[in-house]
């Protein structure tokens, strides 16, 4: 097969990735809200006898009943989900093998790649921490990230698969940028993690704004009241470990990422040693990474600071997350750089 | 409630963070406003804001300050990445620019507030791990704590029974808890003590994971060391641009350079006066998208009293001459051109460099002609030199390709004075055209020359002749001393390797006790194990259990059982009291006090 046919077909795999990955998705979605019914039927009675008990109900519920009764054994859809995501996975393998075959090179060095080989890397790690325990509500989350990214990535981003510029041919093309797109695969199912469980949290401490009477636009809060974490539509977030596994695995996660972004931020200066004739220059991509590396440094000092543990740390994880998501949207496409490699 | 306080971890950071009972209670918050409290001289105030600025609560305030203070710098231009950015800034947004310049918004990261931000951030750093660090060195030289006298409270728990008598169990413990990691076995992973607690009772104390701290110590002290390093190099280093025409050479001197900036510790004197020459240069182009695949500068290098040397400088390899390393970081085109003047005299006689503006090459650059015979106007010609010229539609020319398949200089012809003696430094790529003015022709059209290698052409209005010679190529190097490069190096890496351990080696205790069995036969031992482990530790009660079954001699299939038992009580024990207990009022600093219990078969 010759390289311009085998880059077609890199492609075309990628784009059966995205496929499977969307059946994945809606499975997930649908496991999710099978999950959400059930545990609405089995808290529905639960709830009554706490509160003729005379407790607060929620809160009493999660404290004392972390693991209510679940329906155990895998639904339908869950099979259907593990098996397209794992599916996807495989299929998105092949299409980034074939990528690198079809470029001569490993294939980390435009935005195009970067980001398929980020999806690939967050599912990995999503079907990691899922291999003992069913999150679903995770699932969905990295899942839409994923889906949306390849998206992106095949409909914005894509270039053609070619050889590269003299900057890029270093091996430091493999190290800095391969280990910069693991971490953020992994930045990803921690920052779904970090939202999950500060959902979690809310509901265990059943406070939530749009229950209680706003002073203004009122309308519109009894529009989302709905979507209130305390309500119904959540119930399934009693299923999901509690805040403060979630906050240990998230942490785990983050720490992984962390020690990995570091490696990436060393590494991307030694390797501008090389090609720029200086390690640090306050490039926009640079000052990113270290934005972005200063935010997560910052979330590890919370975690131990009294006072700004468990959610308030996890408020430090979305905005190091978004960091990260801008460092390599916004950075490569908007702003003028040395880093300006996208291709596009 | 069991909290778990490694020395060196509990106070040594709070303790001026008026966050943890015993430390703070007793000392006195002068912050706060209460009224009955005496009156602070000057050094309780200084001891006070030294306590704030050393406190975890400030490097957080401060770690997100200096997040959010780096962000202008990507939304301004900034003066010593792009100082033509800035100047364009200031003319398009007069009003709000200056009071932008004036904050330092156009050099953010060598601005009064960022520096300000950062340094505040190493003083608090310091203030905080110094102290740690003389308490962690105690620390080294401690012995695990004994072993409590009830170990039913802790997240891990193990038992078992054996049918050797107490102590041959215990120092059979011992022997196990010391021994390294399979893959490192001469480093023993506990620190063991083993005690005889009367009445036929032993116990065996076990501690590991000093290393957690040494890591987090040696993080953070390695960050103060890169910045000594990093402040170093920009007291000591150079860069300088220099571009070198193909058969020409540079003499590494502060005069040979186009642009030089050097730290203030750096004498320009002490230059190794080395000299490079261009002896070829190559480059690749992808046949199809024109993109750059390869550059080569084949260069000679002759070091003082030395023999010249070949080398050749690639993108993202550098080579070392003098002290500097010299990169290869742009080339292009220099025509060599000739202009004689009106009256036949040999006026300008040199290769040009012509900047490239896109991927195919199409190049600016201005040719100045100074030197003609006296009465004469000076002569400056405008243009572009085009690699490979293709004429597009009637009358306009343009390049297809990077490579000089077929060069042609397009250039229009400005007569007058060049300002070379007004004082102001020329830029060489720019003509000063406010003393100069277009020679048009008769029809009041512009005049422009298209001349390709080896032609001479007419210069209008009489002005004289211009011949293009030959089409050699260019490189703009960069060259670059900073002796601190390996500095910078070494804490880098440390800093990463801290950091690694000190957020995944585990820090743990166990504790063994070892009873007699039922009385009266004397021999046989019923074991109680416990773990306790820093911050959240999945391995804590694997590893209890591993070690259980290792001392009673079991297999680790066959103590499946056991060790589930174990499990299954120790998390429920924990999970009650942790959780009946736990309320967020008495909680300590979170990582010190216990952690969540070992998720059960099945946790996450
Ligand atoms: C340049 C500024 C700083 C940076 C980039 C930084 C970065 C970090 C990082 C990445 C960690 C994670 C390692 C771990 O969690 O064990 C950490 C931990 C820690 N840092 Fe810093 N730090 C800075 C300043 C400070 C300051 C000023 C203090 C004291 C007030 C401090 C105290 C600590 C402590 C006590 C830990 C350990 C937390 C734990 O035991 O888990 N750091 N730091």
């Amino acid at each position: 097969m010759d390289q311009q046919t085998l880059a077609q077909v890199s492609d075309l795999l990628v784009w059966g990735a995205t496929t499977a990955f969307t059946f994945a998705l809606v499975a997930w979605t649908i496991e999710l809200s099978r999950v959400a019914e059930a545990a609405q039927k089995a808290s529905a009675p639960r709830a009554r006898e706490l509160v003729a008990a005379g407790g607060a109900p929620v809160a009493r519920d999660a404290a004392v009943a972390p693991a209510a009764p679940v329906p155990t054994g895998r639904s339908r859809a869950e099979g259907i989900a593990r098996s397209t995501t794992l599916v996807g996975l495989v299929i998105l393998l092949a299409g980034v093998v074939t990528r690198g075959l079809a470029a001569g090179r490993w294939p980390t060095a435009n935005m195009y790649e970067f980001a398929v080989v980020g999806v690939l890397v967050a599912v990995a790690v999503l079907t990691v921490v899922q291999r003992r325990r069913t999150i679903a509500f995770l699932a969905v989350l990295v899942m839409g990230i994923a889906v949306l990214g390849l998206a992106l990535a095949l409909l914005v981003f894509h270039v053609q698969a070619d050889a590269v510029q003299p900057a890029l041919q270093s091996y430091w093309l493999v190290l800095h940028v391969g280990v910069a797109i693991i971490a953020t695969g992994v930045f990803t199912v921690a920052f779904g993690t970090a939202v999950l469980q500060v959902l979690r949290d809310a509901r265990a401490t059943g406070r939530s704004h749009l229950t209680t009477p706003w002073r203004g636009g009122d309308g519109l809060r009894r529009w989302l009241a709905p979507l209130a974490v305390t309500g119904p539509r959540f119930a399934w977030l009693e299923q999901v470990p509690d805040a403060r596994r979630l906050e240990a695995l998230s942490f785990r996660l983050n720490a992984v990422a962390f020690v990995l972004w570091t490696f990436t931020l060393i590494g991307g200066a030694i390797w501008a040693e090389h090609a720029w004739g200086r390690y640090w220059g306050w490039d926009p991509k640079e000052v990113g990474t270290f934005v972005a590396w200063v935010v997560y440094a910052a979330y590890l000092h919370a975690r131990t600071t009294r006072g700004w543990s468990g959610r308030r740390a996890a408020y430090f994880v979305y905005v190091g997350y978004a960091v990260v998501l801008a460092n390599f949207t916004v950075v490569n496409l908007f702003v003028d750089g040395k880093h300006s490699y996208s291709g596009l | 409630m069991v909290t778990y306080r490694p020395e060196g971890l509990d106070d040594a950071f709070t303790r001026g963070d008026g966050d943890v009972v015993g430390a703070s209670a007793t000392a006195p918050r002068p912050g706060a406003p209460d009224p009955g409290l005496p009156a602070l001289g000057l050094v309780g105030w200084l001891r006070w804001a030294w306590r704030q600025l050393t406190s975890m609560r400030v490097a957080l305030l401060l770690l997100m300050l200096l997040a959010v203070a780096a962000v202008p710098g990507t939304v301004f231009p900034q003066r010593p990445q792009d100082p033509a950015a800035v100047v364009e800034y200031l003319d398009e947004h007069p009003g709000a620019g200056l009071w932008l310049d004036r904050l330092g918004f156009f050099d953010v990261y060598t601005s009064v507030w960022f520096s300000a931000i950062y340094l505040l951030l190493f003083v608090s750093l310091v203030g905080c791990i110094l102290p740690r660090t003389r308490v962690h060195l105690a620390a080294l030289r401690g012995r695990p704590p004994r072993t409590p006298r009830r170990l039913a409270r802790f997240p891990a728990r193990g038992e078992g029974a054996s049918a050797d008598p107490p102590q041959a169990v215990a120092e059979r413990a011992a022997v196990v808890l010391r021994r390294g990691a399979s893959w490192l076995p001469f480093v023993p992973s506990y620190r063991v003590d083993v005690h005889d607690e009367g009445a036929g009772t032993w116990s065996v104390s076990a501690e590991r994971g000093y290393l957690r701290e040494t890591g987090n110590l040696l993080f953070h002290l390695a960050l103060v060391g890169l910045l000594v390093s990093v402040a170093t190099g920009q007291m000591l280093h150079f860069r300088g641009q220099a571009i070198v025409v193909q058969g020409t050479g540079f003499a590494n001197v502060q005069a040979g350079y186009d642009t030089f900036e050097r730290g203030a510790a750096f004498d320009p004197a002490d230059l190794e006066p080395f000299t490079l020459r261009l002896d070829e240069f190559e480059s690749r182009f992808d046949p199809q998208t024109l993109q750059s695949r390869d550059f080569t500068a084949y260069v000679t290098v002759t070091e003082p009293g030395e023999e010249p040397q070949a080398r050749t400088i690639k993108v993202n390899h550098p080579v070392t001459a003098g002290d500097a390393k010299v990169y290869l970081q742009g080339n292009g085109y220099a025509p060599q051109v000739t202009v004689h003047d009106g009256a036949g005299e040999l006026a300008f006689s040199g290769a040009v460099p012509f900047l490239p503006e896109d991927e195919v090459y199409t190049s600016r650059g201005v040719i100045k002609v100074p030197d003609v015979s006296a009465g004469q106007d000076q002569v400056g010609l405008v243009g572009y030199l085009l690699p490979t010229a293709e004429e597009w539609v009637p009358g306009w020319w343009r390049s297809a390709d990077p490579q000089p398949t077929d060069p042609m200089l397009v250039l229009s012809v400005w007569r007058g004075n060049l300002g070379l003696d007004t004082g102001v430094p020329q830029n060489v790529y720019r003509l000063d055209e406010s003393r100069m003015e277009k020679v048009t022709d008769d029809a009041g059209e512009d005049v422009t020359l298209y001349v390709r290698p080896g032609e001479t052409v007419d210069l209008p209005d009489g002005l004289g002749t211009f011949t293009f010679e030959e089409l050699p190529r260019f490189v703009a190097l960069d060259l670059r001393h900073d002796p601190a490069l390996l500095g910078v190096l070494v804490f880098a890496v440390l800093a990463f390797l801290g950091l690694a351990a000190s957020l995944f080696a585990p820090r743990r205790r166990l504790w063994l006790r070892l009873a007699p069995a039922g009385g009266d036969a004397a021999v046989g031992t019923v074991v109680d194990a416990a773990g306790l482990a820093r911050g959240d530790d999945v391995g804590l009660q694997p590893e209890l259990d591993r070690v259980v079954a290792e001392v009673l001699g079991r297999q680790a299939t066959s103590s499946a059982t056991g060790a589930t038992t174990g499990t299954a009580t120790g998390t429920a024990t924990a999970t009650a009291t942790g959780t009946a207990t736990g309320t967020p009022a008495d909680r300590p600093d979170r990582d010190d006090e216990v952690p969540d219990p070992a998720p059960g078969p099945g946790g996450v």
